[in-house]
C-alpha cells in the first residue's frame, strides 16, 4: 500500500455534559490510502459525525480531542492552531454535510460562496476562481453553471444544493473528502445519483474519501475498506468483502440481518432488529460496549476491555471475546427459534 | 440477576437513568435561580411595604411640618439628621420614608391595574389571532401596526392633559396603550399549540371554539403570560413614573415616586437625595419584577432563554 | 420584490389614514371642543361663535376630510398660543430632535450591537454576564431618573458637560446617552440571540469547514445574516425614540419637537399636538417601511423570489 493519506491512532474525543464527561469516540485507529474509500457505519449517537468533525477540528466548544497519531498527508495535525488548521480545512481536506438545505449560507450566491473556498486558500483572481467553480459545477452535473453562479441558495432544491456543496469540497483539489452521511436528507432516487457522483470524482480526481453512513446499502456500493461503529469504538473493520462475507462482530451481523435481500428475504418474514438503544457513554465502562444488547452475552463480556482483534485476515479485525464461527451458529439458531 | 449484570457492565440502572421528578427539578430551578430568587424577596417587601404602609410608616404622608423641612437622610452629616426621619423630609417638610411606602402603594396598584388592562386587550387580540389566523390575523396586525405607530408617552401626556388627570384615567390610558407586547407574544405562542394534537382531536370531538380556546389553548400560554404580564408591568409602572415625572399623572399631594423625583428637580443643585430615593425606588422596584418575570421564563421554559 | 414593496407601502397608507383618524378625534376628547377652547367666561353665543369660525357645527365626516386634505398639503393647522401655523413650528424644531435622535440611535447601535456580539462568541463569559447585567440594568432605570442621575454628576459634581441647551456638541452628549441608553437592552439582546443562533446554524459549519478565517466567518457570514431583525428593531426603536424624547428634552431643556409638544400639552395648544402626534407617527411608519423595505434588499430569499 502506499503512503496513507490519513493516519490516526487512538483518537479519542471526550464532551463536557452536565452528568459527566461523554466519552464519544474511544481509541480509534484507522488510515485512508490515496484514491481509496473508508466507510464508516453506525446508528445514530455511535460518535460517526464527531469522528469526523474532530478530524476538521470542528468540534463543539465543550468537546476535546486528543490522539497519539494524527497524520493527513504526512503532516501532523496534533496541536495545529486555529489559523493552521483553518489553512487546512477546505485545502487539504473538505467536508460535505448532511443537510444541504441549511448548509449553503442564505444571503449570498452560490457563486459567491465557491469561489471564496478557492480564494481564501489559492492566491487567484474572480475570475479564474469563477472558472473553476463553473468548471466543478458541471462536473457534479449542474446544466448552465455559469448562469447558476448568481442563484441563492433557496432558489435550489436539495439535491442541487448538494451538487453544489460536493462542488465547493472540490473547489481547492484535497487529498481527503469527509462526507457526513450527503444522502440522507435527500430523494431516495437523488440518493443513488449524488453517490455515483461522489464515486466518480473521487475515481477521476483521485481523492480518498471517508464516507459515514447508517446505510449498509450506500457502503457495499462504494466503500473499499468498512469499520463497523458502535458506541464510541469500531466494533469491526475490514476489507467491504471481509466484512460483508464474514461479519464477525454480533453487532455488525445485527446490522446486516436488518437489511433485506432480494431472493434471500422470504415474503412475510421479520427483518432483524437489534433490541434495546445505544447506552449512556457517559464515563468510564467496563467490558463490551454492545452488552447490554447483545444475544450471546457472558460474563467474560462484563469485565476489562475488549480488544480489537484479527480475524482469519490480519486486515479483518473485530471486538469481540467470542469467534466468529461460534457467533454465526448461535445467531442462525437464534433466526431459526 | 439481570440487574446484577447490567451494573458490572457499566450500564447505568434505572435508579441512575431516571431523572428526579419534574416537581424537584423545578424546585431545583427555582432555586437554582439566583435572580428570581432575589428579584422575588426585594418585590415581595416592597409588596409588603404597600400592603402595611399605613401601619409601618413613621408619620403620614401629607403631614407638612414646614419647620422641618429638608432633613436629610440619616447617612448625610449635618445638625438636623435625626432617626425620627430615617430618609429625611422633602421641601415642605414631610416624611420622606413615609411617602416612600405610600408611593408603593400607587406604583404597584397603576402597574397591576394597567397590565390587567393590556393583558385583557392583548391576550384577546393575540389568542384570536393566532387560533383564526388569515384575516383575522390581518385585521389584528393592522390594529397592531396602528397601535405601535402611535407615539406612547406623547399620546398618553396628550389625552391625559385633554380629559384630565386621575388615577383612573392614566390606568386606562397606559392600558389601553401598552398591550401590543401581550398581542405580539400570545399570537405566536397560540400558533405554536393550535397544530398541536391535543387541540386537533378537542376540535375533531366537535368542541365548540371558546371551549377549546380556554380550556386547551389558554392553559398552555399561561406560562408565556405570566412573564409578559410582569414585564408589562414594570412597563407600566415606568410610564407612570414618567407621566407623573412631567406633571400629567398622580398629582400632588399623592406619594407617586416619579412626582416624587418631579418635586424635588429644582434642588438638584442642593438637596440631590430628594431625587435619588425615589428614583432609585423605580428602579429597584422595576428591576425586581423583571428578575422575577425573565426568571419564571427560564424556570419554566429553559429553552426560551434568548 | 416590486409586487412586496407596493403591497407594504398599501399596508403604510392605510396605517397612516387609520393614525390620522385616531389624531383627529383628539379634538372630541375633552367632550364639546367649542367649550374647551372657549374661555370659562364665555357667554353660549360666544361659544356658538367660535363653533361656527373654527367649523364644529359641520358634520364630523366633513371635518375630518378637510383637516385631513390640508394636512397632506403639509397644513397642520394653526396654532392658537403661538398664532403661526403649526407645520412651520414643527419644521423649525424637527431638525434639533433628528439631530438628538441620530446621537442617540448611533451611540445605542455602537454599545449594543458589538457588546452583543461578543457576548453571542462567549456564552457564558464574563463579558456575556457583563452584557446581560447590563440589559436588565437599562431596561429597569427610568430614563428622567438616569438623565438627571447623569446631569448630577457629569453636570454639577464634576462640571465636565453642560446641563441645559444645545449650544455646542457637549450639550448632545448626555441626552444622547440618556435617549440611547434606554434602547440598548432589546438591540443588545436580538443581536445576541440572532448571533447565538446564526452562530449554531450550519451554513456557519460550512463557511469553517471552508477554512476561512474565524474574522471572515464572523463578519461575513455570521453577522450579515443576524443583523437583519436588528435594522428591523432599530428602525422601530429609533421611531420610540423620537416620541420618547419629550421626557429627555424636558429634562435637558432642548428646544426640539419633544420640548414643544410638552409646551403645546402645557398651553393646551391642541392644533399643535395634534401636528405633532400625527408627524410622529407618519414618520414612525416611514421609517418602518423604509426598514421593511431595507431588510428585503439584504436579504435575499425575499429580493429574488
Amino acid at each position: 500500500m502506499a503512503q496513507p493519506i490519513l493516519e490516526i491512532e487512538n483518537l479519542c474525543v471526550d464532551i463536557k455534559v452536565p452528568s459527566g464527561l461523554l466519552r464519544a469516540v474511544q481509541n480509534i485507529n484507522f488510515s485512508v490510502a490515496k484514491g481509496e474509500t473508508l466507510c464508516i457505519v453506525g446508528e445514530s449517537g455511535c460518535g460517526k459525525s464527531i469522528t469526523a468533525l474532530s478530524l476538521m477540528n470542528l468540534l463543539p466548544r465543550t468537546a476535546t480531542r486528543s490522539a497519539d497519531k494524527l497524520m493527513l498527508d504526512g503532516r501532523d495535525l496534533r496541536g495545529l492552531g486555529e489559523r493552521e488548521m483553518s489553512d487546512l480545512r477546505g485545502n487539504r481536506m473538505a467536508m460535505i454535510f448532511q443537510e444541504p438545505m441549511t448548509s449553503l449560507n442564505p444571503a449570498y450566491s452560490i457563486g459567491n460562496q465557491l469561489e471564496e473556498a478557492m480564494q481564501r486558500h489559492r492566491n487567484v483572481g474572480t475570475g479564474e476562481a469563477r472558472d473553476r467553480a463553473v468548471f466543478l459545477l458541471e462536473k457534479v452535473g449542474i446544466t448552465g453553471a455559469r448562469g447558476r453562479l448568481g442563484q441563492y441558495p433557496h432558489q435550489l432544491s436539495g439535491g442541487l444544493r448538494q451538487r453544489v456543496m460536493i462542488a465547493m469540497s472540490l473547489m481547492c483539489e484535497p487529498a481527503l473528502i469527509l462526507a457526513d452521511e450527503p444522502t440522507t436528507a435527500l430523494d431516495v432516487t437523488i440518493q443513488a445519483q449524488i453517490l455515483h457522483l461522489l464515486a466518480d470524482l473521487r475515481d477521476e480526481f483521485e481523492t480518498s474519501l471517508i464516507l459515514i453512513t447508517h446505510d449498509l446499502g450506500i457502503v457495499a456500493r462504494v466503500a473499499d475498506r468498512v469499520a463497523v461503529m458502535y458506541a464510541g469504538e469500531f466494533v469491526e473493520t475490514g476489507t467491504t468483502e471481509q466484512v460483508f462475507n464474514a461479519p464477525s462482530h454480533p453487532y455488525t451481523q445485527g446490522l446486516l440481518r436488518c437489511i433485506p435481500i432480494p431472493g434471500k428475504t422470504k415474503r412475510g418474514e421479520h427483518l432483524g432488529a437489534i433490541p434495546g438503544i445505544v447506552p449512556n457513554l457517559v464515563g468510564e465502562m467496563q467490558g463490551c460496549h454492545f452488552a447490554s444488547r447483545c444475544s450471546h452475552v457472558h460474563d467474560a463480556c462484563q469485565s476489562g476491555h475488549i480488544a480489537l482483534r484479527a480475524s482469519f485476515e490480519e486486515s479483518h479485525q473485530y471486538r469481540c471475546v467470542l469467534t466468529p464461527k461460534v457467533c454465526a451458529a448461535n445467531s442462525k439458531r437464534k433466526v431459526v427459534a | 440477576m439481570a440487574n446484577v449484570s447490567l451494573a458490572r457492565a457499566g450500564i447505568p440502572t434505572a435508579e441512575e437513568i431516571l431523572e428526579p421528578s419534574p416537581g424537584a427539578m423545578l424546585r431545583r430551578r427555582i432555586f437554582g435561580n439566583i435572580g428570581l430568587l432575589f428579584g422575588a424577596v426585594v418585590l415581595l417587601t416592597i409588596v409588603f411595604m404597600a400592603l402595611f404602609a399605613g401601619v409601618i410608616s413613621p408619620g403620614d404622608p401629607y403631614d407638612q411640618v414646614l419647620s422641618r423641612k429638608l432633613i436629610p437622610p440619616i447617612w448625610h452629616d449635618g445638625p438636623k439628621v435625626t432617626w425620627e426621619h430615617p430618609l429625611g423630609t422633602d421641601a415642605l417638610g414631610r416624611d420622606y420614608l413615609t411617602r416612600l411606602f405610600y408611593g408603593a402603594r400607587i406604583s404597584l396598584f397603576i402597574g397591576f391595574a394597567a397590565m390587567l388592562i393590556s393583558g385583557v386587550i392583548g391576550t384577546t387580540l393575540g389568542v384570536l389571532a393566532g387560533y383564526f389566523g388569515g384575516r383575522v390575523d390581518m385585521v389584528v396586525n393592522f390594529i397592531l401596526t396602528t397601535r405601535l405607530s402611535l407615539p406612547v408617552v406623547l399620546v398618553a401626556l396628550a389625552v391625559v392633559s385633554l380629559i384630565g388627570s386621575s388615577l383612573t384615567v392614566v390606568i386606562w390610558v397606559l392600558g389601553l396603550l401598552i398591550w401590543d407586547r401581550f398581542a405580539v407574544v400570545m399570537r405566536s405562542a397560540t400558533q405554536q399549540i393550535r397544530n398541536l394534537e391535543f387541540v386537533s382531536a378537542a376540535q375533531a370531538l366537535g368542541c365548540s371554539t371558546p371551549r377549546i380556546i380556554l380550556s386547551e389553548i389558554i392553559p398552555n400560554i399561561a406560562n408565556h403570560l405570566i412573564v409578559v404580564a410582569t414585564l408589562e408591568m414594570a412597563h407600566a409602572i415606568l410610564l407612570e413614573a414618567a407621566l407623573s415625572f412631567l406633571g400629567l399623572g398622580v398629582q400632588p399631594p399623592e406619594p407617586s415616586w416619579g412626582l416624587m423625583v418631579a418635586e424635588a428637580k429644582g434642588l438638584i443643585f442642593f438637596d440631590s437625595w430628594l431625587i435619588g430615593i425615589p428614583g432609585a425606588a423605580i428602579f429597584i422596584l422595576v428591576l425586581s419584577i423583571n428578575l422575577v418575570g425573565d426568571g419564571i421564563r427560564d424556570v419554566t421554559a429553559p429553552e426560551n432563554r434568548n | 420584490m416590486l409586487a412586496y414593496a407596493l403591497k407594504r407601502l398599501g399596508v403604510a397608507l392605510l396605517v397612516a389614514l387609520t393614525v390620522s383618524i385616531i389624531t383627529f378625534s383628539m379634538v372630541y376628547l375633552p367632550g364639546d371642543p367649542a367649550m374647551a377652547l372657549a374661555p370659562e367666561s364665555a357667554s353660549q353665543e360666544d361659544i356658538e361663535h367660535i363653533r361656527r369660525v373654527y367649523g364644529f357645527d359641520r358634520p364630523i365626516l366633513v371635518q375630518y376630510l378637510d383637516w385631513l386634505v390640508h394636512a397632506v398639503q403639509g397644513d397642520f393647522g394653526h396654532s392658537h398660543y403661538l398664532n403661526e401655523p403649526a407645520a412651520n413650528v414643527i419644521f423649525d424644531r424637527l431638525p434639533t430632535t433628528m439631530l438628538l435622535g441620530a446621537c442617540a440611535i448611533t451611540f445605542a447601535l455602537l454599545l449594543s450591537i458589538p457588546l452583543g456580539v461578543l457576548a453571542a462568541i462567549r456564552p457564558n463569559s464574563l463579558i456575556d454576564r457583563f452584557a446581560l447585567a447590563l440589559a436588565v440594568v437599562g431596561q429597569a432605570m427610568p430614563t428622567f431618573w438616569f438623565a438627571l442621575t447623569m446631569m448630577l454628576w457629569f453636570g454639577i459634581t464634576w462640571r465636565l458637560l453642560p446641563i441645559t441647551g444645545t449650544a455646542s456638541w457637549k450639550n448632545f452628549v448626555m441626552p444622547a446617552i440618556a435617549l440611547g441608553y434606554y434602547v440598548t437592552p432589546g438591540v443588545m439582546r436580538l443581536t445576541r440571540a440572532g448571533m447565538l443562533e446564526v452562530l449554531a446554524s450550519d451554513y456557519i459549519r460550512t463557511a469553517r469547514a471552508k477554512g476561512l478565517q474565524p474574522m471572515r466567518v464572523l463578519f461575513k457570514h455570521a453577522l450579515r445574516n443576524a443583523i437583519l431583525p436588528v435594522v428591523s428593531l432599530a428602525a422601530v426603536q429609533f421611531g420610540f425614540m423620537l416620541g420618547g424624547s419629550i421626557v429627555i428634552e424636558t429634562i435637558f431643556a432642548i428646544n426640539g419637537l419633544g420640548f414643544l409638544a410638552w409646551e403645546s400639552i402645557q398651553r393646551a395648544d391642541l392644533p399643535m399636538m395634534q401636528a405633532i402626534v400625527l408627524v410622529l407617527s407618519v414618520f414612525y411608519i416611514a421609517l418602518t417601511l423604509l426598514a421593511d423595505l431595507l431588510n428585503a434588499f439584504l436579504d435575499p430569499r425575499i429580493r429574488v423570489s
